[in-house]
């Protein structure tokens, strides 16, 4: 099992960094001239010059991603022209739009994002097993069919559309609801919870799907087998079988789906996060991408990559767990 | 010995029916709601080639501004009920421009699906090509393309567009370099599927005969693995392609796809989304569309899926549930 953890997690490591030399390459060799989007379109050749003088653009490639490594683990300097400022580790760079730091750009952002996640995955997780346990339980019945086919159709639906149907239902046609503007949680719990709450339905139910499919299927395995059906024999009642046997079957998968999709919320919900207005690493993004703020882009995109590894480790290791064959294959 | 065979095959068939019905029932209802679903997206792919002769008989295109048909008093709002409609104009005007829906919907079409195969395309060709080689080639190979694929599964689908279509230069048509982007980044799974299933056919006696004969990996590959290798790969082909349609559609919607005048599904929500209250069909029409489509494309994945193979089914639930996040 050590054994197992170590090598994981080693591995999770290496793809982190050959993702960062792919998305450092990909987003400051590819588009060309950086010192000239740095600077900004109108700038004159002498100022980019200048830019590109104090980013350093004009080292080899590989001395810049070192740099950037060294940033990252040790922090680094940059010149600003009149001084010298420090960014400590994990410096992810600083933003070309209003020279902010990138790592403490994301930090603030994160909570926001992590509201958005937490209650989300909350919600879908106990409606995705719920819709699998309760289609397993009435199978062969109408509730089943029915079922099925609200998931398929959460399937189909994507997020954007969803919310922006729940926004015109409950804000704009019934007025239930505030139309969506985030209030942090410190500020005021109440407040927080109330504009999130169409954010978290939507996400929960387009994302509910795949774990109902999950459940229902590993359930229907669990219950086809052979101790199942002894213990049906001893008289254990169909309610307790289902409840206890058969969900238990089907942790392991949902646990291990449940790590990868929060894992991927983390590196920010963008269309939710856009649609109703959260100041999450999501929307930063766009953000981002519409200004050309290169280092803001590679840091979050980078934040990402390293949100969605570290998930697919845990999930394979939490399965491992769940499952000693696992280890062996 | 012949005869004991046919008499137990019997045997099983009489037995079948009364435990086998209702799974009958429930596979014909699969097959029928596959066969609807084919339907439809046939008509959407019919929509989407005949979109110029479709906008021809109703006597518009989709780049024609009529302000006219839009009252400027009021911002820009479409004259007449339901959002303008009118024996001139099917599904109404689009509002502010007057531009016509109907020609916009169907010329959308042509984009939606058009860049969405384009994508999936791609993505089977480098994910056949990437299984093939690490299940054919020797441990080194097989480790280095296995952790590329590895790199590739991290890279969030969205996050790598969004960061694509910022740097690449404006003039490069859009609809293209989202197919590649979504072609490059979501190939992993049918790299997985296929490597593992050449893995498995390595060791069966027609492939061992035909490597001990002294045949080439290109020849084994094409002659004895890619037939036994397309039903996973359509399979898991249709079941990609709905998620890339929905890629498209959140580029657009995000305002850094598909830009105007060329219309998309995505990008007609987006700018529907500041008009619901004047305009409501402008929203609902797209709307609409993508969930259609999308559902009709899953359904009919599965119908494939059900058809070829039932083995993989439960593979692949864990392969689609991972790809949702790319929605999110």
């Amino acid at each position: 099992m050590t054994r197992f953890l170590l090598r994981r997690l080693g591995g999770a490591l290496f793809v982190l960094l050959a993702l960062s030399v792919v998305v450092y390459a990909a987003f400051y060799v590819a588009p060309g001239n950086v010192a000239q989007i740095a600077c900004g379109p109108r700038c004159s050749p002498a100022q980019v010059a200048q830019v590109s003088d104090q980013l350093r653009l004009g080292d080899p490639l590989y001395v810049q991603y070192a740099h950037f490594l060294q940033g990252i683990f040790a922090g680094r300097d940059y010149s600003t022209g009149t001084g010298i400022l420090h960014c400590q580790a994990p410096c992810l760079g600083r933003s070309y739009q209003d020279d902010q730091q990138v790592t403490q750009m994301i930090l603030t952002k994160l909570p926001a994002t992590a509201s958005l996640a937490i209650g989300a995955f909350v919600l879908w997780i106990l409606l995705g097993v719920g819709t699998g346990l309760l289609s397993v339980w009435r199978r062969g019945r109408a509730t089943e069919r029915i079922l099925t086919g609200l998931t398929l159709a959460g399937m189909a639906t994507p997020v954007f559309v969803v919310g922006l149907l729940l926004i015109i239902v409950f804000c704009s046609a019934l007025q239930l609801l505030p139309f969506p503007d985030y209030v942090p949680l410190t500020e005021n719990p109440e407040q927080w919870a109330w504009n999130l709450l169409l954010p978290w339905v939507s996400l929960a139910l387009v994302s509910a799907a795949p774990y109902a499919r999950m459940t229902r299927s590993s359930m229907l395995e669990t219950l086809a087998e052979d101790h199942v059906r002894t213990f049906r024999a001893y008289g254990v009642s169909e309610r307790g079988l289902v409840g206890r046997h058969a969900l238990r079957g089907a942790l392991g998968p949902v646990i291990a789906l449940g790590a990868l999709d929060i894992g991927s919320m983390f590196g920010g919900a963008v269309l939710t996060e856009s649609l109703f207005n959260i100041p999450g690493v999501g929307r930063e993004l766009v953000d981002a991408v519409k200004n050309v703020d290169l280092p803001v882009v590679v840091g979050l995109v980078l934040v990402t990559g390293f949100f969605v590894v570290l998930a697919n480790a845990v999930a394979d290791i939490l399965q491992a767990m769940a499952d000693r064959r696992v280890v062996l294959s | 010995m012949a005869e004991a065979l046919l008499v137990k095959e019997a045997g099983v068939a009489a037995a079948a029916p009364a435990s086998g019905a209702s799974s009958f029932r429930r596979r014909l209802r699969a097959r029928r709601s596959a066969v609807v679903a084919a339907v439809v997206v046939a008509l959407l792919v019919l929509v989407a080639l005949a979109a110029p002769l479709l906008a021809g008989i109703e006597g518009q295109d989709p780049t024609t501004y009529h302000a006219n048909l839009v009252d400027s008093a009021t911002g820009g709002v479409p004259l007449g009920s339901f959002g303008g409609i009118s024996a001139e104009h099917w599904l109404g005007v689009e509002p502010l421009t007057g531009r016509d829906l109907f020609a916009r919907v169907v010329y959308g079409a042509r984009v939606s699906l058009g860049v969405a195969l384009a994508a999936t395309l791609l993505q089977v060709i480098i994910g056949v090509v990437v299984g093939l080689a690490a299940g054919l080639g020797n441990r080194f190979v097989d480790q280095a393309l296995s952790r590329v694929t590895d790199i590739v599964v991290a890279l969030p689908v969205m996050v790598i567009a969004l960061g694509a279509l910022a740097v690449v230069p404006a003039d490069f048509p859009r609809p293209v370099l989202i197919a590649v982007i979504v072609g490059l980044v979501g190939w992993s799974g049918i790299s997985k599927i296929v490597r593992a299933r050449t893995l498995a056919l390595k060791s069966l006696d027609h492939v061992a005969a035909a490597r001990l004969s002294g045949w080439g990996g290109l020849r084994i590959a094409r002659r004895e693995l890619l037939p036994a290798l397309a039903a996973p790969v359509i399979t898991y082909a249709v079941l990609l392609f709905p998620g890339n349609i929905v890629v498209e559609a959140a580029l657009s919607f995000l305002g850094v796809g598909i830009k105007p005048p060329t219309p998309s599904w995505g990008q007609m929500l987006s700018d529907a989304d500041t008009w619901y209250q004047a305009a409501p069909t402008y929203l609902l029409i797209p709307a609409l569309l993508i969930f259609i489509t999308v559902l009709a494309l899953t359904v009919l994945g599965e119908g494939v899926r059900n058809a070829l193979d039932p083995r993989v089914a439960s593979r692949l639930r864990i392969g689609t549930g991972r790809k949702k996040e790319a929605g999110g």
